[in-house]
């Protein structure tokens, strides 16, 4: 194969009948504010880990709606708290941190 | 006095003689596998506790001072010491006198458990001397002292508020028959010593009962009846005791000895933990102290609960209640047999599993060393610090008045100090995050770390080994700028209410210098519960599971015993509390940086 120094991006279209949502469900039940996120964005903002990766409870539960790997999103994780306090729907997100930790496989 | 009986038995002492064997074995296996599941070190360390002469003076003076007198009780709560100390002591008393009215007038029968305690029924009076009846008149007495202190508990199961006691505990059913037969117990044995006091002998009690008793009942019918009673009720105490709540009364003795060799909880439920869970008196005085008991929904998550279901092996309530608490410390601190409640549910935390696991090996320490290195004070502002902006910026000002040359390790990033993670129960993560803290520390080359969150500062003074380096919490430091004359304060007009956070005061034992800095700044004024028995602001990373409308409520209620001192403001050292109170606070809230940057005069 020719290398012409660029390439076709994998299409990154989600099919929700496709997904496999099983792990946002189970989440669902153990903490149930994680229905009430908005998607604000301002545990991202606020997240100490963001430096070096991209931690954030935001895309986390993003990923777990779209039935994808939220492994990416928690890696530098260190539960500092700062997400659940400046979270505007009150959202326990150190509550849902743990428990999705305990749930955790890969898709 | 002489032997009634050649024999010196009668069928009934059998159900005592069943509880008291039973009780003895049940302790003696229970104590044996304690020691067995505890770790080798501590093993040793508490068998060699016990043959130090110093610790084991020390064993022996607590146990006579907490299990008998109920000093700490005492300190604290009048009544409740009295009524304990009287039942605990009195009992004690009758039980040695007993042995040494039977080691005294008949030494052969002193093998035999029951002879002591069923003696007025077994000899017939004599001749009287001065010894016996001083003997008989003690044995009355503190007949009398345990039964003033049935009364007082009798009192206190109706109307606890003459107590001081808002809540008590909800008994359980083993809890009700012990104590309806502790209650039982010394009615019963008046009722037998006074029906056999004309043959027996007795005192001041029993001979006036007997002789009431023989106006008008006329016989000696009654006698049997009351003694099989009397022996009845000790043998159903007896045999509930391992199951009730009555067990804290061999287990405290065994945990006072642990405790003094240094042992601390390693397993949530095996050893030292049991020992704990096996002590607790299910008082409830942990009840009213919880800050989480402000509702109704939350009182079964208190100590006293948690120690309950862990005896009933419910592991569903025994992992809610460990996520729910706040880890304030206040249940420990008010504890009188020393229940370490928030140990218990840490260790409960650090046995769960995960599939998970957070891995910080990507984060390059290079550029936070370099970022660190610069001043020989090195100030380290936490998380916290970081999403309050106030108090940094107070502190740093303040630090720039005072001519400190310093560097804000983590004002643009930084690492989490471990805390947060380590009250989760992710000791693994923790430790990584300390040990690449230690190393950015270190490498810094400063000689003070300087805290300005008490979160950050339990775990910098508790876990990090950092040689070399002094590690300080800002009113600590500002109080020795103050005394050094390095800042001057100007004291302004506004009255200030100092909220005690739980990690610096009961977590760090810091009160006075917060306090003196205010002072020198403001005034102030206490709150009716302060120091080691503040009220949890609510906002505590101790919890895992409490979302924020049962947290609001926990707010409102510290908030209002802090309005209670009539101050104008309040002011707090720890950037969590701020956050907490000002959403909600009617006041203003400052922290203590703020309130000595405002009144620094140059």
């Amino acid at each position: 194969m020719i290398d012409f120094g660029f390439g076709l991006s994998r299409s990154a279209a989600v099919n929700l009948d496709e997904a496999d949502l099983s792990l946002y469900r189970q989440l669902e039940k153990l903490e149930p504010g994680v229905r009430t996120c908005m998607a604000c964005g301002a545990c991202t903002a606020t997240c100490s880990a963001s430096p070096w990766s991209q931690t954030s409870v935001r895309k986390v539960i993003l990923a777990l709606q779209r039935g994808q790997d939220p492994g990416p999103y928690l890696q530098n994780c260190m539960l500092c708290g700062k997400c659940t306090m400046v979270c505007p729907r009150g959202i326990n997100t150190r509550h849902l941190i743990l428990s999705l930790c305990r749930i955790y496989r890969k898709p | 006095v002489s032997e009634r009986f050649a024999s010196g038995f009668h069928p009934f002492v059998l159900p005592f003689l069943v509880g008291i064997l039973f009780v003895l074995a049940y302790c003696l296996v229970g104590l044996i596998r304690i020691i067995i599941q505890l770790p080798g070190q501590d093993r040793r360390r508490f068998l060699l506790s016990l043959i130090t002469p110093k610790t084991a003076l020390k064993n022996i003076r607590d146990i006579f001072c907490d299990c008998l007198l109920h000093v700490k009780l005492w300190k604290r709560n009048r009544m409740l010491g009295l009524m304990h100390s009287s039942i605990a002591f009195g009992w004690f008393m009758l039980i040695v006198l007993g042995h040494l009215e039977v080691m005294i007038y008949c030494p052969n029968r002193i093998r035999l458990f029951y002879y002591p305690i069923f003696f007025n029924y077994f000899v017939a009076k004599g001749e009287s001397t001065l010894g016996g009846s001083v003997l008989f008149f003690l044995m009355d007495f503190f007949l009398l002292v345990v039964l003033i202190g049935i009364t007082l508990a009798i009192v206190k199961r109706v109307r606890s508020r003459m107590f001081g006691m808002r809540r008590t505990t909800q008994l359980s059913l083993t809890d009700r028959i012990g104590l309806y037969s502790l209650w039982a117990i010394f009615p019963l044995r008046l009722l037998a010593e006074s029906f056999t006091a004309h043959i027996s002998g007795g005192s001041f009690l029993t001979v006036p009962a007997n002789w009431v008793f023989r106006q008008f009942l006329g016989n000696d019918l009654n006698m049997l009846p009351t003694w099989w009673a009397y022996s009845i009720a000790l043998g159903v105490f007896m045999v509930v005791l391992p199951f009730s709540r009555y067990m804290h009364i061999p287990a405290e003795m065994m945990l006072i000895p642990m405790r003094n060799a240094g042992l601390k909880i390693r397993h949530p439920r095996r050893g030292f933990a049991k020992l704990e869970v096996y002590s607790c008196p299910g008082c409830g005085v942990c009840i009213d102290a919880c800050p989480m008991s402000v509702q109704k929904a939350n009182v079964k998550d208190c100590t006293v609960y948690l120690n309950r279901q862990i005896r009933r092996k419910n592991e569903k309530r025994i992992d809610e209640i460990s996520d729910k608490c706040l880890l304030c410390g206040k249940c420990e601190a008010v504890c009188q047999v020393g229940v370490e409640g928030p140990a218990l549910r840490l260790a409960q935390r650090e046995s769960r599993k995960y599939s998970f696991s957070p891995d910080y090996s990507n984060i390059p320490t290079d550029p936070l060393v370099k970022a660190a290195k610069g001043a020989k004070v090195l100030y380290f502002g936490g998380c916290m610090t970081r999403l309050t902006p106030a108090v940094g910026k107070a502190v740093t000002s303040v630090l720039g008045k005072a001519g400190v040359d310093f560097v804000w390790m983590d004002r643009e990033e930084g690492l989490c100090c471990g805390r947060p993670l380590l009250t989760a129960g992710r000791t693994d993560q923790a430790e990584k995050l300390v040990q690449m803290n230690t190393e950015i520390i270190l490498g810094s080359g400063a000689d003070t770390l300087l805290l300005s969150c008490p979160i950050c500062y339990k775990i910098f003074t508790e876990q990090y080994k950092l040689p070399g380096v002094r590690v300080v919490n800002y009113t600590q430091y500002f109080h020795e700028l103050l005394n050094e004359g390095r800042i001057k304060l100007e004291k302004s007009d506004v009255c200030y209410v100092y909220h005690d956070p739980c990690e610096l005061g009961r977590g760090c034992g810091i009160y006075e210098e917060p306090r003196k800095l205010i002072g020198t700044a403001a005034a102030i004024a206490e709150a009716p519960a302060c120091r080691e028995e503040s009220i949890c602001c609510g906002g505590s990373l101790g919890s895992l599971s409490l979302d924020f409308a049962h947290r609001e409520v926990m707010t409102r209620k510290a908030l209002d015993n802090l309005y209670a001192s009539r101050a104008d403001a309040i002011a707090t050292a720890c950037p969590l509390c701020l956050a907490t109170f000002k959403r909600y606070s009617t006041r203003p809230v400052r922290d203590i940086a703020e309130v000595i940057d405002a009144s620094i005069v140059q």
